[in-house]
Order: C-alpha cells, then sequence, then structure tokens
C-alpha cells in the first residue's frame, strides 16, 4: 500500500506567500486569543483548590454549585468530569481556611446534594508552585531553543536553516496556546508536557526535511534553490505523512479512550502535529529560502589554495 | 549479499534478553494489599499473621494470600481495591493499637523475582491513589539562625576580651540579596586589633573587614556565598532528615520523600487519604533541652505522691518508662546545638555532640560541678491536635515533652562531648532525634493532593488501554503498509518498548500517567524511525537498484535524517530532564530514554533483522514492501 504511487511533484515553494498570509493571520487570532480570552489556567498555575468527585447517579451539577455557595465559596466552578456520574470542581485559593477544615466542607456539601456521593481527589496547591513553573518552564524553552538554533548550525553550516527551525518552533506552540485559549479547555502541566512533545516532534519533521535539502544540494548545486526545495519536501511528502497518520492514531486513541485526565494532553498532541507537518514545509523550509539559502551556505567552495598544500 | 557484523547481532540479543528479564516483573503487574508493621518495627510472626489471617475470614474478607516480607512486615493481597479497603477497615477495628496498617500495592510475579531483586515500575501516586504534599523550607530563616549564633558568639568573645561594643546587626554585603553579614560597632576608641584577636576563633571562617567610622571603629563578618549555601543545603538536609524520620514513623509502604528544586521537598505517602493526621505528624517543630537531673529527691516518690520538689520537673524516661526528675534550669538548647552524628567510637558505639560557644560555656561550668551526677535531654515537639468538642473541631497546640536520653556525666567538658553506653542502633536512632530537635528550620505546606484509590485506578485503566489499542491499531497498519518489512517494524516497536520497560523499572522510576504519554509518544518517534528507513527503501527500488542494494542504501541514507532529528528532540528532552520538576520531569525521563532505545531498535535491531531475512540470499527478485 502507498499513499502516492509515483513521486509526486506539488510546487510548494510558489504558493509560500498565500500561506505566510494564513500562518499570518492564525498567529496573530491566536495572540489576539491569548490576550483577550486568555488560558483557562488549571490549579497547578494559579493555586487553589481542585477537586473529583463521584455520585451514585446523574450529578446535578447546579444543586452542587448552589451549595457550595451556600457553604460560604464564591466563584465556584462545577463541571463533569469524564462521565455524568463524575464531576470537577474548582475552588479559588482560600488561603485563611485551614486545608482539612475547607476538605470537609466541600465533603459536607457533596454529601448534602447526595449521601452517596465521594470525594475521590482533593488538591490544594499554594499560588508559589505556579509561579516557580512558569520561570523553569521559561528557561527550559530559552535553552532548548538555544541549543536547538546551536546544533543546526553545527551540522548544516548555516544558521539561515536554524533560524527556520527555530520560528516554525515557535510557530507551533502558540498555534496550541490560541487553540487552548480559544477553546478554554483547562490548561493543565499535562499541556505543557505535550506542547514541549510537539515541538520536539516539529523538530523531527523540520530536521527530516532538512537532511534531504543538504543531500539534494550536494548532487546539484546549479538547480535554484526554491526548486531544491520542492525536491526535497516532495521526496519526504510520503514519509511525513505516513508517520503523521501513525502518530495520530495513537493520540486519536490516547483523546477517546484516555479518559478526561489526559484530554487536555492528547488534544494540545493532535493539534500540534498537524500544526507541525504545515509549519515543517512553510515555516523552516521557507523562511531558510528567503533568508537566500543556497547551496554555498551548507557546501561552501573549498579554495583552491588549500589544495595546494595537499601533498 | 548483505553483511552485518556478528557481534552486533550477539550485543542486540543480550540486550535485549536483559531486557526482557527486566521486563517480566511488570507483565504480571501488581495488587492492592494491607500492610501490617509493629510500631517497633519487630517482625510480625507466624502465629500473628495466622491469628490476622483467621480474623479476616471470619469477618469476611476475601484475600488471595499472606506473607511475611523480607522486612518483617505482614503483607495481605487482595483481589480488588475494595475489598483492600474492608479488610484494612476490619483490621484497624481490633489491631489499630497494635499494627500500624497501610495501603500498598505488592508485585503480583512470582516469588522467584522478589528473591532476585527484580520488582516491576512501581505506580505513581496518580495511579495508585495516596497523599502528596509539597513543604517549603525557609532557607531565609536559616541563614538568619547562623547569623544570630555567630552575633551571640561574637558578643560573648568581646565581653569576655572586655572590648565594649555598642551594637551588633545583621548586614547584607555586595552581591547578596539577603542578610549574610554580621556587622559589630565597637565604642569610639576601642582596641580594633585586639577585637580582631578575640573574634579570631569564633567568627572562624567568616570574611572580616574593618572600617572605622567617626561612631567608632566597625566590623563586617561575612559568610561567603558557598558558605550560605552550605547553611541553606544542611537545611534542607536536615528538613529532609526530620521528615523521613517521622514518615518511617507512619509505617507507610514505599513513602517518597525527595528534594525538589532549590528549597521544596515533595512527600508522597502512598495509600494514606487522612491528610489531617499525617500533616499534623510531619508538620511538628521540635526543640531540645539538656538539663541536670536532681540527685537530691527520688524522682519514684516524686512520680507516686504527685509532689515534685520546686525548681524541678518530673519526667518518664521513653525507652524505661521510669520517672525522671530534672532540674528547670537549661543547660543548653537545641538552637545551640550545632551537630550530632552516630559514631563508633573507643568504648562502642557513641553520638558525638557539638554545640555553639554559649552553651560550651554553660556546659563547662555545669560538669565542673556535676562530675558523676546524671543530664537528660528533653525532645519537646509541639503538634497540632484536633478533637471534636461538642459537634466541632477544634484544633490546639499539644507540647509534647519526653526525656529521651539520660546519662552520667563521665568529666568535664564544653562544647564538644560524646553520649556512650548505646548499641548502634540507639546511637543512631539519638542522633536522629537531637538532630531532629536542633537548629529547627521552618517548614510549611504549600501543596496538597489526596488522590482516591478509585480514582487512581480508573486512571491506571484508561491510560494503558488507551497504549494497548493506539499500539495495536499502529502495528496492524504498519503490516498492511510496508508488508513483511511492516511485521519486522513491528517487532521493533514491541522490542522498543520492553526495553524501555526494562530501563524504566531498573532505575526505579515509578510509572505515572506523563510517563504513559511519553511512552506513547516514543512509539511514534521509533515509528518516525522505521518509516524514514522503508520509504527509502522504496525510492531506492523506484529508481531501479536491486533489492538488497536498496536495502543497504535504505539504511545508510536514512540514517543522517534519523540521526539529526533524534539529536534535536534529544537535545529539548535532556532541557526537560534537567529543568523539570513533577510531571514534566518524568515525561521527559521517559522521552529522553525512549529516543535512545527507539534509535537502538531501529537502526540496529531492524537492519539485523532485514539483513538476517534477505542477506544470504543470492539474488532476491523482489522486496515485499
Amino acid at each position: 500500500m502507498e499513499f502516492f504511487s509515483h513521486q509526486t511533484d506539488f510546487k510548494f515553494m510558489a504558493t509560500r506567500h498565500v500561506w505566510y498570509g494564513l500562518s499570518a493571520i492564525l498567529m496573530v487570532a491566536s495572540i489576539v486569543m491569548l490576550f483577550t480570552r486568555g488560558l483557562n489556567l488549571a490549579i497547578d498555575f494559579t493555586g487553589g483548590v481542585s477537586a473529583q468527585a463521584t455520585f451514585p447517579v446523574t450529578a446535578d451539577l447546579g444543586a452542587v454549585r448552589r451549595q457550595l455557595v451556600a457553604s460560604g465559596f464564591s466563584n465556584v466552578q462545577v463541571q463533569n468530569f469524564g462521565s455524568s456520574r463524575n464531576i470537577a470542581i474548582r475552588l479559588p485559593p482560600e488561603p485563611k481556611l485551614n486545608q482539612d477544615v475547607l476538605r470537609e466542607r466541600v465533603e459536607a456539601a457533596l454529601k448534602a446534594v447526595n449521601p452517596g456521593a465521594t470525594l475521590q481527589q482533593l488538591a490544594v496547591v499554594g499560588p508559589e508552585v505556579g509561579s516557580e513553573l512558569e520561570t523553569s518552564a521559561g528557561w527550559a524553552l530559552f535553552f532548548t531553543l538555544v541549543l536547538i538554533f546551536a546544533y543546526i548550525a553545527f551540522r548544516f553550516h548555516t544558521w539561515r536553516l536554524s533560524l527556520g527551525a527555530i520560528l516554525a518552533v515557535m510557530h507551533d506552540p502558540i498555534l496550541v496556546l490560541g487553540w487552548f485559549a480559544a477553546s478554554q479547555t483547562s490548561f493543565d502541566l499535562a499541556v505543557v508536557a505535550a506542547i514541549l512533545a510537539v515541538i520536539g516532534y516539529s523538530l523531527n519533521d523540520t530536521v527530516v526535511v532538512f537532511d534531504r535539502i543538504r543531500e539534494r544540494f550536494e548532487g546539484n548545486r546549479r538547480l535554484p534553490p526554491n526548486v531544491v526545495l520542492d525536491q526535497s519536501i516532495n521526496q519526504t511528502l510520503s514519509r511525513t505523512i505516513m508517520t503523521k497518520v501513525v502518530t495520530s492514531i495513537v493520540v486519536v486513541a490516547l483523546l477517546i479512550l484516555g479518559g478526561p485526565v489526559l484530554k487536555g494532553f492528547s488534544e494540545a498532541l493532535l493539534i500540534g502535529i498537524l500544526a507541525g507537518t504545515y509549519s515543517s514545509i512553510y515555516i523552516s523550509s521557507a523562511v531558510a529560502l528567503e533568508c537566500g539559502l543556497t547551496a554555498e551556505h551548507i557546501f561552501p567552495t573549498v579554495k583552491k589554495t588549500a589544495l595546494d598544500h595537499l601533498p | 549479499m548483505l553483511e552485518y557484523a556478528r557481534w552486533k547481532y550477539i550485543l542486540i540479543a543480550a540486550v535485549l534478553l536483559v531486557a526482557l528479564i527486566f521486563a517480566l516483573p511488570n507483565v504480571f503487574g501488581s495488587a492492592p494489599a494491607l500492610q501490617l508493621a509493629h510500631k517497633d518495627h519487630s517482625p510480625v510472626t507466624a502465629s500473628e499473621a495466622a491469628s490476622i489471617a483467621d480474623y479476616l475470614r471470619q469477618h469476611g474478607v476475601r484475600f488471595d494470600k499472606d506473607y511475611v516480607d523480607s522486612s518483617g512486615r505482614l503483607m495481605v493481597q487482595f483481589a480488588s481495591v475494595p475489598d483492600q479497603l474492608q479488610g484494612r477497615d476490619v483490621v484497624d477495628a481490633k489491631y489499630q493499637g497494635t499494627y500500624i496498617s497501610a495501603l500498598s500495592f505488592v508485585p503480583k510475579a512470582p516469588a522467584i523475582f522478589r528473591a532476585a531483586g527484580l520488582k516491576p515500575m512501581p505506580l505513581g501516586l496518580d495511579l495508585r491513589g495516596g497523599l502528596d504534599l509539597l513543604y517549603q523550607v525557609d532557607i531565609k530563616s536559616a541563614v538568619r539562625q547562623m547569623l544570630q549564633n555567630y552575633s551571640q558568639d561574637a558578643g560573648r568573645a568581646l565581653a569576655a576580651a572586655k572590648i565594649p561594643v555598642r551594637n551588633i546587626t545583621f548586614t547584607t554585603t555586595s552581591g547578596s540579596t539577603l542578610p549574610n553579614a554580621i556587622q559589630i560597632a565597637l565604642a569610639p576608641g576601642a582596641d580594633l586589633a585586639a577585637a580582631q584577636k578575640a573574634l579570631a576563633s569564633p567568627l572562624q571562617g567568616l570574611t572580616i573587614t574593618t572600617q572605622s567610622s567617626s561612631a567608632g571603629p566597625q566590623l563586617v563578618a561575612a559568610m561567603s556565598a558557598a558558605q550560605v549555601r552550605q547553611r541553606e543545603d544542611y537545611a534542607i538536609e536536615q528538613s529532609l532528615t526530620i521528615l523521613r524520620n517521622r514518615v518511617n514513623q507512619l509505617g507507610v509502604s514505599e513513602p517518597i520523600v525527595q528534594r525538589q528544586g532549590l528549597d521544596r521537598i515533595d512527600v508522597q505517602l502512598p495509600g494514606i487519604q487522612n491528610a489531617a493526621e499525617v500533616k499534623n505528624l510531619l508538620g511538628q517543630t521540635a526543640n531540645l533541652e539538656f538539663r541536670l537531673n536532681d540527685t537530691t529527691a527520688n524522682a519514684l516518690e516524686a512520680a507516686q505522691s504527685g509532689n515534685v520538689p520546686l525548681g524541678d520537673k518530673l519526667y518518664t524516661h521513653t525507652e524505661s518508662g521510669l520517672p525522671v526528675l530534672l532540674k528547670r534550669e537549661i543547660i543548653a538548647t537545641g538552637d545551640q546545638l550545632t551537630n550530632a552524628i552516630a559514631n563508633q567510637g573507643q568504648q562502642g558505639p557513641e553520638v558525638d555532640v557539638t554545640l555553639n560557644s554559649k552553651a560550651g560555656d554553660n556546659m563547662l561550668r555545669a560538669t565542673r560541678q556535676n562530675v558523676g551526677k546524671q543530664m537528660g535531654v528533653v525532645l519537646i515537639e509541639e503538634e497540632q491536635q484536633t478533637s471534636t468538642v461538642n459537634g466541632k473541631k477544634v484544633t490546639r497546640e499539644v507540647r509534647n515533652e519526653r526525656v529521651i536520653n539520660d546519662a552520667t556525666i563521665q568529666g568535664v567538658f564544653s562544647d564538644r562531648f560524646s553520649i556512650t553506653g548505646l548499641s548502634m542502633g540507639e546511637a543512631r536512632d539519638l542522633a536522629v532525634l537531637l538532630r531532629s530537635g536542633s537548629l529547627p528550620t521552618p517548614i510549611f505546606p504549600i501543596g496538597e493532593q489526596v488522590i482516591g484509590p478509585s480514582l487512581g485506578t480508573e486512571n491506571i485503566k484508561m491510560g494503558i488501554s488507551a497504549l494497548i489499542i493506539g499500539m495495536a491499531a499502529v502495528l496492524i497498519f504498519m503490516a498492511i503498509y510496508y508488508k513483511v518489512f511492516g511485521l519486522v517494524a513491528d517487532l521493533v516497536l514491541v522490542a522498543n518498548v520492553v526495553l524501555l520497560t526494562a530501563l524504566l523499572s531498573m532505575m526505579g522510576a515509578s510509572l505515572s500517567l506523563p510517563g504513559i504519554a511519553g511512552i506513547i509518544l516514543t512509539v511514534g518517534i521509533a515509528v518516525d524511525a522505521n518509516v524514514l528507513i522503508y520509504e527509502r527503501i522504496r525510492e531506492e527500488i523506484r529508481k531501479g537498484v536491486s533489492p538488497q542494494a536498496a536495502i543497504r542504501a535504505g539504511f545508510e541514507k536514512a540514517f543522517s535524517a534519523i540521526a539529526d532529528s533524534n539529536v534535536t528532540t534529544l537535545i529539548a528532552g535532556i532541557v526537560l530532564w534537567v529543568f523539570g520538576t513533577g510531571a514534566i520531569r518524568g515525561f521527559a525521563v521517559v522521552l529522553t530514554l525512549g529516543i535512545v532505545t527507539s534509535m537502538f531498535t531501529s537502526l540496529m535491531g531492524s537492519r539485523a533483522l532485514v539483513t538476517l531475512m534477505y542477506g544470504r540470499k543470492r539474488k532476491v527478485a523482489r522486496l515485499p514492501i
């Protein structure tokens, strides 16, 4: 079985300006979403109280919410979690309340709605944890980008490809963040892990295309760069699609069967994989082309004088 | 003809064999269990075990088996979590005072694996339920305490040398964000050189600078950045020791107490559901008091009559249970104790204690007059006790004082002495107790998570079924798409998961949800490597190259793409491993190891298999790819 029975010959680079436009629109939309709606940050970041409970029958979300408000909590969020009998509760940080008192009050409120309700999980997180996470994640991202820039520049002898890769790497997480801002899906630590994985995948893809560009340039130094890039992308196209399909199979299984805990994680991965496929073609390669990438950059001509010293 | 070196075949076979052995215990999985231990950690006897088992059977609790493990704890293995919870309630109702019970998981693998030390990956807290507490260690106050000690010592040394002091304050030298030095302002006209000489010993190790102002000469004694860091590390190590010690009292199976980041301690207690009780025990602060025994009165009489002589206080010795009368006057306190270590001395095991100079002077005075008499050490622990009064929960501070050691003063000593006449075990315990009461660094909880055992079970079921179904779908798809080569890829993928499981089991890493996610991602990376190779082989065939040459070219040309793309991902994985904490780190560990195993299996394993299949034949007409 093959997706393409013959070598494809799509003119990817010819339409690149159209795609720049699309990218720009999506990026701006994502950033606007991020600034206007913001992320629905999970307790990992905001601090506060998060609880999960199971009811013997379908849980009456309104009743739970009213009961919690009656118990003196404000800003209560109650949602179904996985099934109609499971609920997730979010409360803002309550620094004045002893954590054990808190637990008792939440449990009492649940029992008042239905005596058979059980509190499955209760987490209280101080806001310090979240702020530390933000700084450590920020540094992690920064060091990743610097190291990758250096590695690609070293392996491919040009900063043009490094720049393309870095821009593609930044492009994908911004789109994922935009989606999380738009859909208001809970943004927790697992999503951060997923975004980091998306960066990894996107890089994987980009470098595979780069590898082919390097190989094509070696044999055909005379060919115009945009033709070489088109050839490289076409020649790796069946691999790109095959890998994405297979990875998506696993991620979709995770999305459907992994339960509510992994929902955000798998969503982030799925969007990231789609974005990564696109960005490895239209961001990383096209940016390198815009920067004037030629065969000379990857394979500098060996100067004649150097040869003279050889015996 | 394709060739592949024989040593590579042997290497691959050996690695896979070892991996299989290490991964095997995971196949059997774990079963919920109840762990019962004596409070004093003495082993549970066979007859005790039998009577507990009978008691459980009488109450209709179903369990699979029970045995006493190598640490002398009774393990009762259940088929399900509800059975386990029922078992715990039944046991607690009768044996609460006798045994410490804890919910745990035990490997279901045959006993031979247990004997060989091969264990399955323990489940993370998110998968098995339990209590996760995150503590912040107040390292700033740890440094402040140290400065406090230095300024007291400096003041005493100057007073002894009769050098007039205006005041001693804390100050911050350039390059430090927090107070890290003491500033000693001498009275006008004071002898600076004499002061420096007097301070040489108490402020040993500090960088001393002098300056003169109109108000009089000044000295600044600063801790170096390394000294500050050392003090902070000490505070964290000390808090870790204290927390570990207290967690052990809980009798929890496989507790994790580990440093997280700069100044955090993560305490994971599987199977524990009652946060209040645990936090009270862990959140205690402790102090020590060294006091002389009152030898003029009879402690036993005082205990019986209730008439405690004036100026004395009556205690009970923890070990012997006998009453002890101690004088109220305190010779030294825990915050003056700078070190306590158990050692093998000339007269057998001992605890070597170091005090600061003020306590040393007191000790010198006290011991000079009281050789041959006894001195007691009181451990004072503050804990919060919650009780129910009129249906309302009331929390109050309870001061718990007990004599942990009462020894005869053998000679005159000051700031360094040893407590002897102990067994090695007692010496170690006493040293830990002394340290736990020394210079306590405040810790406070900043995060708390209770995960119900059944929520954990649901999570693991969903995560693992998603993994298996996703994997199965990938295997089928690969076989359809690449035919025989797809089957080779399938074998390689399975080998990759086995290898990764074995590595994680060897490291003792626990399996959590992010870990499962990492394994799923690794599958994607391993697939990618195989796809790169096979697409390359197809390309070569399309060019009209002979099948065997296509295989060789496929592997060789795909190598640079696989290596470069994996190395870039590896960079991201390692950075996350270094910078990440908690869930992110767990994910990064799996991802990093997964990239390494997938490079090994795809590049070496897959090539070995393909060479084995097509290498020997003189001519291969067509490749089933």
